[in-house]
């Protein structure tokens, strides 16, 4: 919570004026007892009509001042609250985007919207109420006893035994039932895990008849958390009755005492009645009370978890001094190997087993290379490596003949066009989108990256074209579409570098050879390379290296590769398995495109 | 979707009642929980009433120094303290009962709609989102019960306190009555003015917080991709300016509409300086005592209190109604046609399946398969084909009846599947899908699904055959290994050769199988496909096929395109069609 606070610092007068105006407000209630006791025992007594109306006067003045007290409250405490939030989410919203793809991996996309969304209101909801409410309750419980101490000592220690022994019936209560309410809680998780289950997998639930045991569990867990609740139910039923019968019988206590008092002269009828006032003014208070302690409760916990996320530092720093614009310029003072991998590995920050183990290799400016291996093979992280996605844990990645790390990384990713695997766009227009590559193309450059990435025909047939809008996560295109659109992405860029990560998965074989034939026309010293479980996407390429459980199982042409990798071949094969005719066939059409 | 919810809430009046008469059906079946909780909350409201005028008779007993009534005030406040003590186990009881008939209209409607989701037609499950049937289920089931039925309570007492206050009060004083009668409903005008003015504000607040969650929603999930682009300043400044918005959005919305407490406040204040006033003339002229004046206070503080309760429980009953309504008419939705009841049970299955003048579609405006015949003998293989997103899963729909068809018939061995009981034509399928599916369970739990009597040596060797076993072995707790919903840490090729398993343990006669695609790698693929090898022998299998191979070696090819059947035959057939697309599909890939 501490760390938190900083963001209620520009708020500062207002997060003290709101309690202190609440306060106020507190204060004025706490008097009309005593004026009430006044009009009994001079007003009443001594039938004084102008005085009781000099004491009605005073009530209404103190209830008009308590309505400006409370209304300044309100609204210092909304301003303090909503501000408060609102600087929140921004430093959270910029923290994450500082966060490296190491952190993004850890904390899960899920989290961080969660922390983004429900718990920063959550946490405002928390400073209003706190801001409002904490203060008040036990001011107004304090306050009643202190002003029942100044009608009459001895009656007050009645207050001084009752509401220690109500705070801890309220509390008592609460601290046996929270954690119960967190069974009931995960009881009820249980069922809703179960009814997902049941929507996800109905196909195979149906396919093999398990409707009925489905519902057998479902009763069960459904009874499970029903006998928990009428248990817990039970015992935070007897919150309101015992608090009863505490404040009620202190009132009884209270009267006899009183009766006794007056009776020797010591107070008067009226004070006798303030003291009533007073007890029952305290009942209110902890009711309202032990329900801010929930709220509040809830509120730290959010106030935690946020916190977690702002501890998460970006494990990535730019290279030190402050790079100069032309060291960020890849293509100036070029040298042939435009990537080189020396030694490279990587291990993900939560396994102990590398993904990458010994990676040695260079690309020269303008080569096409191809990436292929299995699923989990490190496709992905090798090329994730080159925009500094990721950075390496042993070795080192130059780029340019430069270590990656001593890069501006803005401005070297400045330089890289990705297409990641996931097809993903953004709401708003297609041109928008492109415009992500480089805000200052041209829309030749456009136009041209539609043409390249076989886009023009589909954009062609959308109404506006390029104004098109492109639904939330891209969900009024197909697949196809999304991906084609997210490779004229990279390439409006104008990129040194080109990664396909997987990109053509949607595409048809035609379309696929189609693109790759385009890129092939582009810029001669743009360097390509291409993520791919088909060899028929890479088979092309002038290079291709083979992955195998992270290590580099083989770097060569297709002809060369099928010739003496085996992985390679059986990857080859499998894809045409069985097939003798296919396999002459097709390595007579490679050795003739390789020739 | 929520399209229909919202509809639902504005059919008005006609619907809320059928709701409510749903609602009253279910908790009928508590009716004396609930009569009971009526009784006691009647019986605790009078008890707790009667306490402010106890007091106010023990104050009349103590006058002043001298003039203290000690005997009579003993009597009142043994009356006080039993008065007190039966109000405590009253309102426990109340509340209790309350409890139980509250959650178990939670489990009975819950129970329903579980059960209801069961037999529901994929159609339905397909067509709307998961994640609002969840929440009717959980959410909506727990909102409409609490508000309902503690809103009812609240409603409930809140009238009696109004009325049996009203009467203490007159049998205390008429007048007096009158100026809190009269002043008192100011009260609520003030919320009722509050909520009017402040409602626009709060629905500016909310939208603008709709769409803050929906940018926020967008940039984290695709945060990579921000980062690859260097967008973030970009999206930064866009989350700023919408935030800025919220800001003022929101501090006007908490601000106003938090003004309803103090104004409230201030006309119970108002109320009581006026029953002050009053009071204490009338207590000079002799017309009520001191003790009377003070137990009218207490009820001037108490009887404000359940009308700013009831403007609130009347915006929950509302919610709790629309809750209500949209819980109902998920458990009134049609279920799938049942099993008729001369329905026969397949036994003995040989595999031919015939497809007789089949016509179908997801929906009536767009024709999809039809006409269409198909002749599969036992034994043989079906591949099907066709670009990715043709709708070869339709095909699956159907032959497991999680469809029926428009019109023609699909017929096992001479009977159409609709004749045939559910049980016994699911039976007769192992299907194994390429969206593996798990069970949040041990992997045993997740093997025996089909079979739940196996023993433990089927299991190990239906997990041998499928090519299972040894991974599983080297999981930590072996075949007991906990695997959450979603697989955990199992990669794709495990899970789907769990799934294998799970069909192997059990060998139907007929398989449908989803060959892997670009997910699995290409060494547990060869696993995968020699696993489906061993389970096709002899079984008529449909294939839903990606790899050549399994094309090639197919007896009927099955060629879908747009969620159409566009061409049928075998491998020789339909590549010697000229222009076929199964002849330039094949050409462009292979």
């Amino acid at each position: 919570m501490k760390s938190l606070l900083k963001y209620i610092k520009d708020y500062k007068k207002e997060s003290i004026l709101a309690p202190l105006f609440k306060m106020l407000e507190a204060s004025f209630e706490l008097m009309v007892p005593l004026v009430m006791a006044a009009i009994i025992d001079k007003g009443i007594a001594d039938s004084d009509t102008p005085y009781i109306f000099k004491m009605g006067a005073i009530l209404l003045l103190l209830a008009a001042v308590g309505l400006i007290s409370a209304v300044t409250a309100q609204y210092f405490s909304a301003k303090a609250a909503v501000g408060f939030a609102t600087k929140l989410r921004n430093a959270l919203f910029s923290h994450i985007q500082e966060l490296s793809y190491t952190e993004l991996d850890t904390i899960g996309t899920n989290t961080l919207i969660t922390r983004m969304t429900s718990d920063v209101n959550q946490l405002q909801n928390g400073v209003n109420l706190t801001l409002r409410l904490l203060l008040r309750s036990p001011f107004i419980v304090f306050g009643a006893m202190i002003m029942a101490f100044t009608v009459d000592v001895k009656a007050a220690l009645i207050f001084a035994v009752t509401i220690p022994l109500l705070a801890i019936v309220v509390f008592g209560i609460m601290i046996v039932s929270i954690p119960l309410y967190k069974k009931v809680q995960s009881a009820l998780d249980r069922i809703l895990g179960r009814t997902r289950e049941n929507l996800s997998g109905v196909r195979v639930i149906r396919a093999f008849c398990n409707e009925d045991k489905e519902i057998a569990a479902f009763t069960e867990e459904n009874q499970t958390l029903l006998d928990l609740q009428v248990f817990v139910g039970k015992i935070s039923a007897a919150m309101n009755p015992v608090t009863y019968i505490i404040v009620n019988i202190a009132l009884v206590v209270l009267l006899q005492t009183g009766a006794i008092r007056v009776d020797s002269g010591i107070i008067t009828q009226g004070e006798v009645v303030a003291l009533v006032n007073y007890m029952s003014q305290i009942l209110v208070e902890l009711v309202k009370l032990a329900n801010l302690i929930i709220q509040l409760t809830k509120a730290l916990a959010c106030a935690k978890r946020v916190e977690g996320v702002f501890a998460i530092t970006p494990s990535m720093s730019d290279g030190t001094p402050p790079p100069l614009q032309s060291d960020t310029n890849v293509t100036n003072q070029p040298e042939t190997d435009i990537i080189k991998f020396e030694h490279t590995g990587l291990a993900y920050s939560q396994s102990s087993e590398e993904s990458l183990t010994d990676i040695d290799f260079s690309i020269k400016r303008g080569e096409t290379v191809g990436i292929i291996g299995g699923t989990g093979s490190g496709k992905t992280s090798l090329v994730n490596l080159i925009p500094r996605f990721y950075d390496a844990t042993s070795g080192s990645v130059l780029i340019n003949g430069k270590n990656i790390k001593e890069y501006d990384t803005q401005a070297l990713r400045q330089k890289i066009g990705v297409v990641p695997q996931k097809a993903v766009l953004f709401k708003g227009t297609i041109k928008e989108n492109l415009l992500w590559g480089n805000e200052n193309a041209s829309l030749d450059d456009i136009e041209n990256a539609l043409n390249i990435s076989q886009s023009k025909e589909f954009v062609d047939e959308k109404e506006g074209r390029l104004d098109f809008m492109i639904a939330q996560g891209g969900k009024n295109l197909s697949g196809g579409q999304r991906q084609r659109l997210t490779i004229a992405r990279a390439i409006v860029r104008n990129p040194d570098i080109l990664i396909l990560d997987d990109s053509a998965s949607a595409l048809d074989y035609a379309t696929d050879a189609r693109l790759r034939a385009a890129l092939r026309q582009m810029r001669e010293d743009m360097t390509v390379i291409i993520v791919s479980q088909r060899t028929s996407s890479i088979q092309h390429a002038d290079k291709i290296v083979v992955m195998d459980d992270g290590h580099i199982a083989g770097i060569g042409t297709h002809a060369e590769l099928l010739e003496n990798n085996e992985i390679y071949q059986e990857i080859y094969y499998s894809q045409y398995k069985d097939d003798k005719q296919a396999k002459t066939l097709i390595s007579h059409k490679a050795a003739q495109t390789t020739a | 979707m929520q399209k229909k919810g919202i509809n639902g809430i504005k059919q008005g009046t006609d619907t809320n009642k059928n709701i409510i008469k749903t609602v009253l059906f279910h908790i009928g079946k508590y009716k004396f929980y609930l009569l009971f909780s009526i009784l006691m909350a009647a019986a605790s409201v009078v008890l707790t009433l009667y306490i402010p005028i106890l007091t106010g008779k023990a104050v009349d007993c103590i006058v002043c120094a001298g003039n203290v009534d000690f005997a009579g005030l003993f009597e009142i406040l043994k009356t006080m303290a039993v008065i007190i003590l039966i109000t405590a186990v009253v309102q426990w009881l109340m509340n209790t009962s309350n409890n139980k008939i509250a959650y178990q209209v939670v489990r009975d409607v819950r129970q329903e709609a579980f059960e209801k989701l069961e037999i529901l037609p994929l159609k339905y499950i397909d067509s709307h989102s998961h994640g609002d049937i969840v929440s009717r289920i959980i959410a909506d089931v727990d909102q409409f019960s609490d508000g309902l039925l503690l809103g009812f309570t609240q409603l409930f007492t809140g009238v009696v306190t109004i009325v049996g206050t009203l009467l203490f009060m007159l049998s205390i004083n008429v007048s007096t009555t009158i100026v809190v009668v009269i002043l008192t409903p100011l009260s609520f005008f003030i919320a009722g003015f509050i909520a009017k003015r402040t409602f626009n504000m709060s629905k500016l607040q909310s939208e603008t917080r709709g769409e803050q969650t929906a940018l926020i929603n967008e940039i984290i999930d695709n945060q990579k991709v921000v980062k690859a682009f260097g967008r973030e300043k970009k999206v930064i400044g866009q989350f700023d300016e919408i935030n800025g918005r919220l800001q003022k959005a929101s501090v006007k919305a908490i601000f106003f509409s938090s003004l309803t407490n103090p104004c409230t406040r201030f006309v119970n204040s108002l109320v009581y300086a006026g029953v002050g006033i009053m009071g204490a003339f009338f207590a000079i002229t002799g017309r009520i005592s001191v003790g009377q004046l003070t137990s009218f206070l207490s009820y001037a503080n108490q009887y404000t209190k359940p009308f700013n309760e009831i403007s609130g429980v009347i915006t929950e009953l509302q919610t709790a109604l629309a809750c209500a309504g949209r819980v109902f008419e998920f458990i009134e939705e049609k279920p799938q046609i049942p099993d008729s009841p001369d329905a026969v049970t397949l036994t003995d299955t040989q595999g031919a399946v015939n497809m007789d003048n089949v016509s179908f579609s997801y929906n009536p405006e767009q024709k999809l398969i039809q006409n269409f015949n198909l002749n599969v003998k036992k034994g043989q293989r079906v591949a099907i084909v066709g670009p990715t997103g043709c709708g070869k899963t339709t095909v699956i729909n159907l032959l497991m009846r999680f469809y029926d068809v428009n019109s023609g018939s699909i017929k096992i061995d001479g009977t159409d599947i609709r004749n045939l009981t559910r049980k016994s034509l699911r039976d007769s399928f192992g299907m194994v899908l390429q969206e593996t599916w798990l069970h949040a369970g041990t992997i045993r739990e997740n093997i025996v699904m089909g079979k739940p009597d196996a023993t433990d040596d089927e299991v190990i060797a239906a997990a041998r055959a499928a090519h299972a076993h040894s991974f599983i072995k080297r999981l930590p707790m072996g075949y007991d290994t906990v695997i959450t919903e979603d697989g955990g840490s199992l990669s794709q090729g495990q899970k789907q050769l769990l799934c294998i398993t799970r069909v192997m343990l059990c060998l139907p006669p007929m398989l449908i199988l989803d060959e892997a695609t670009s997910s699995i790698d290409t060494r547990t693929e060869i696993k995968i496909s020699q696993a489906f090898n061993t389970m096709m022998k002899g079984r008529t299998s449909f294939i839903v096929a990606h790899r050549l191979s399994t094309i090639r070696e197919a007896d009927i090819i099955l060629v879908m395109k747009d969620g159409n059947i566009i061409e049928q035959g075998s491998h020789d057939e339909l590549i010697s069609k000229e222009n076929g697309f199964y002849a330039n599909l094949y050409q462009s890939q292979f």
